[in-house]
């Protein structure tokens, strides 16, 4: 959608004179004569049409006002990344102070480590969570009865529906201290011990994590392309001999290629976001030293501790750095003559 | 402006049912061990799933002697029994915060539509004043992020701290959600408008009388997208509420699952408990019911809408 709108936007604003050519004519109270589609009528002054369109505006005022409040007004609101700020002062009286939380912030171990730790969680999660649902997908795909495919999906999709709670309150069940799986093992003299408080292994109980509620649900889109893959050139491969392997590897992969670029760059917007709520259930147990990333940093010692000004600058530059690497990575796709997110 | 997000959506769909369970005749026939290993990570899938609810259902079954024979946790109980769930509904600390959760859920879902049916439908007719402007605001949501705290001074600015509208009105709308849904209203032919407004029908007559009536799908996916987010979250009142008796389910599951604070007879209400992990296993249950019994009406739409709002990018 956004494409559509971004382009037609251009074109809107540049010659205002000319309305939009879809079903404009429909909008008018009274519709003009038969053939009166094709004149290009002349755009009625603004106050004619904010009267024309007052029920529509009035329509989107709630929603306006939401996002202007709490999305536009915080993100402005960044502005206390630069500032000394007192909650007592307030957002107008607290005093300036320019680069000094930046770096101050920047000379802070806690941080680092949390910068470290988030990049660690972020690697590890690109290169084994990412591949799950495609290769979710491709198992799916190549079940031939329809019934099994359901009963799979109806199976796969379902945790993503659960809140982080109950996942980690499932997985602590599990292979937590007094947890059915530990205590399998601790029997058969394979002390694993308590996966859940193990700092060593965070990452990948993490991942894990991930794999299990999201990778279902995250294979739904790769399924969709490839049901959009012709079965005529699987056919054809198959009269040239390929087998299986082949035909996924010739057909179906470069198939759904467009999409997986797709979700690459969506990841990558995102790639200092690694499962905030995640890893804010299971800070405590695990320690700080291996679970402080750096959302649960500016979360700790903003909310928590109230140094507001510099867990501001820690919030505003990820999120600098997540809008910087959406918009490269989305040039990159465009050079590789992929479609990328927007144009 | 059409919706390519739609007409592809149906392109797509109709050749996704139109697969058929026959093999086709270029298709090798399967060997043995390639299906036999199929069959098993399949099994594995479904084991990895469906394991955790099993034993959280077995477990909240169980009684005292069974559970600590088993050294925990239970997964088919000998004597089931319900104790555990009498002792957490009878009226303490669950009870209250299941409650909080339902009302949050409901009044904020409602909430939640109502403003994303206004928004989409405002947006969703061509050539509006301010449409594209406005149409920018809510896809900018897609690039930007406030943060954290700043968002979080917003809400103590409006006084919302400790109230139950700082459980609803922060997560209110979603971007995602109001694409899909403009993306459905474009996608009703023009032809019905022209011919509601010939009768004399203003736009709020024509959303409510023909628009809504034509989106009820679209409009339930939706609106459960809201519910289970509104049910799921507990960071906003980790956020935003001190108050213990504000605090929803996820948020009580989570201090006796995930922190170990003990459940005592005086918070539950009864004057006698059953064993530990059979009412955290009781509260893990009543947190999951309510997503697993709207489970199967989402599943046949929500695909749908996973598409549009994907494709439309």
């Amino acid at each position: 959608m956004p494409k559509a709108a971004l382009t037609s936007t251009r074109s809107d604003t540049s010659t205002p004179q000319v309305p939009p050519p879809t079903g404009h004519s429909a909008r008018e109270p009274a519709p003009p004569a038969r053939g009166g589609k094709r004149a290009p009528t002349v755009r009625k002054p603004l106050r004619a049409r904010l009267k024309r369109d007052r029920a529509l505006l009035l329509l989107c005022i709630p929603g306006v006002l939401y996002f202007a409040v709490f999305f536009y007004l915080p993100l402005a609101g960044n502005t206390i990344a630069f500032q000394d700020y007192q909650p007592y002062l307030g957002f107008k009286e607290s005093p300036f102070v320019g680069w000094t939380n930046f770096t101050a912030l920047l000379e802070q171990p806690e941080f680092w480590s949390s910068v470290w730790n988030t990049l660690e969680i972020t690697a590890v999660q690109l290169l084994l969570f990412f591949p799950a649902p495609i290769a979710l997908a491709l198992l799916l795909n190549s079940l031939i009865s329809n019934r099994t495919r359901r009963f799979m999906q109806t199976i796969v999709y379902l945790p993503h529906f659960l809140s982080w709670v109950v996942v980690v309150a499932m997985f602590q069940q599990v292979f937590g201290g007094a947890g059915t799986i530990s205590g399998y093992l601790a029997e058969h003299g394979i002390g694993a011990g308590n996966l859940m408080t193990n700092p060593d292994t965070f990452t990948f109980l993490l991942t894990s994590q991930m794999i299990w509620k999201d990778a279902g649900y995250g294979a739904i889109i790769f399924l969709a392309a490839m049901a959009s893959i012709d079965n005529g050139l699987y056919e054809s491969a198959a009269m040239d001999g390929a087998g299986w392997a082949r035909r996924m590897w010739h057909v179906t992969l470069p198939g759904i290629r467009p999409t997986i670029v797709l979700m690459l760059i969506l990841r990558l917007g995102e790639i200092l976001s690694v499962g905030f709520e995640q890893i804010l259930l299971q800070r405590e147990a695990v320690g700080p030293d291996a679970a402080e990333v750096l959302d649960t940093y500016v979360y700790y010692h903003g909310v928590v501790d109230g140094d507001w000004g510099m867990s501001t600058a820690a919030g505003l530059m990820k999120g600098v750095i997540g809008f910087v690497l959406i918009v490269v990575a989305n040039k990159v796709a465009h050079r590789l003559g992929e479609q990328g997110v927007y144009r | 402006m059409t919706t390519p997000a739609i007409s592809l959506f149906k392109r797509r769909t109709a050749r996704f049912t139109a697969r058929t369970d026959a093999r086709p005749p270029w298709m090798e026939r399967p060997t043995w061990y390639g299906q036999g290993l199929k069959v098993l990570v399949l099994g594995a899938i479904v084991v990895a799933v469906g394991y955790p609810f099993l034993i959280a259902l077995g477990t909240s079954l169980a009684g005292k002697e069974e559970i600590a024979a088993n050294g925990g946790y239970v997964m088919f109980p000998t004597e089931p029994t319900l104790q555990a769930y009498e002792a957490v509904l009878s009226g303490g600390v669950v009870t209250r915060a299941a409650l909080v959760s339902i009302g949050v859920t409901l009044v904020g879902t409602a909430l939640s539509l109502l403003c994303t049916i206004a928004l989409a439908y405002g947006l969703s007719r061509p050539g509006t004043v301010a449409g594209k402007p406005i149409l920018f605001l809510v896809l900018g949501t897609f690039l930007f992020t406030p943060g954290i705290i700043p968002v979080y001074l917003v809400v103590d600015q409006l006084g919302m701290i400790d109230s139950y509208a700082s459980l609803i009105v922060p997560i209110m709308l979603n971007a995602f959600n109001i694409v899909v849904v403009r993306a459905f209203f474009q996608g009703i032919p023009d032809e019905l408008h022209e011919a509601a407004r010939l009768d004399g029908a203003g736009e709020i007559t024509v959303l409510c009388r023909i628009v809504l009536p034509l989106s009820k799908a679209v409009l339930a996916v939706v609106g459960m997208f809201y519910a289970v987010s509104y049910w799921n979250n507990f960071f906003n009142a980790m956020l935003y509420i001190n108050d213990g008796a504000k605090l929803p389910l996820q948020m009580v599951l989570r201090s006796y699952v995930l922190q170990g604070d003990t459940i005592n007879e005086s918070a539950m209400g009864v004057s006698s408990l059953p064993p530990s992990s059979a009412t955290q296993m009781a509260v893990l249950l009543l947190a999951i019911v309510p997503i697993v019994a709207v489970y199967p009406f989402l599943q046949r739409h929500f695909t749908k809408g996973v598409l549009t709002g994907a494709v439309k990018g």
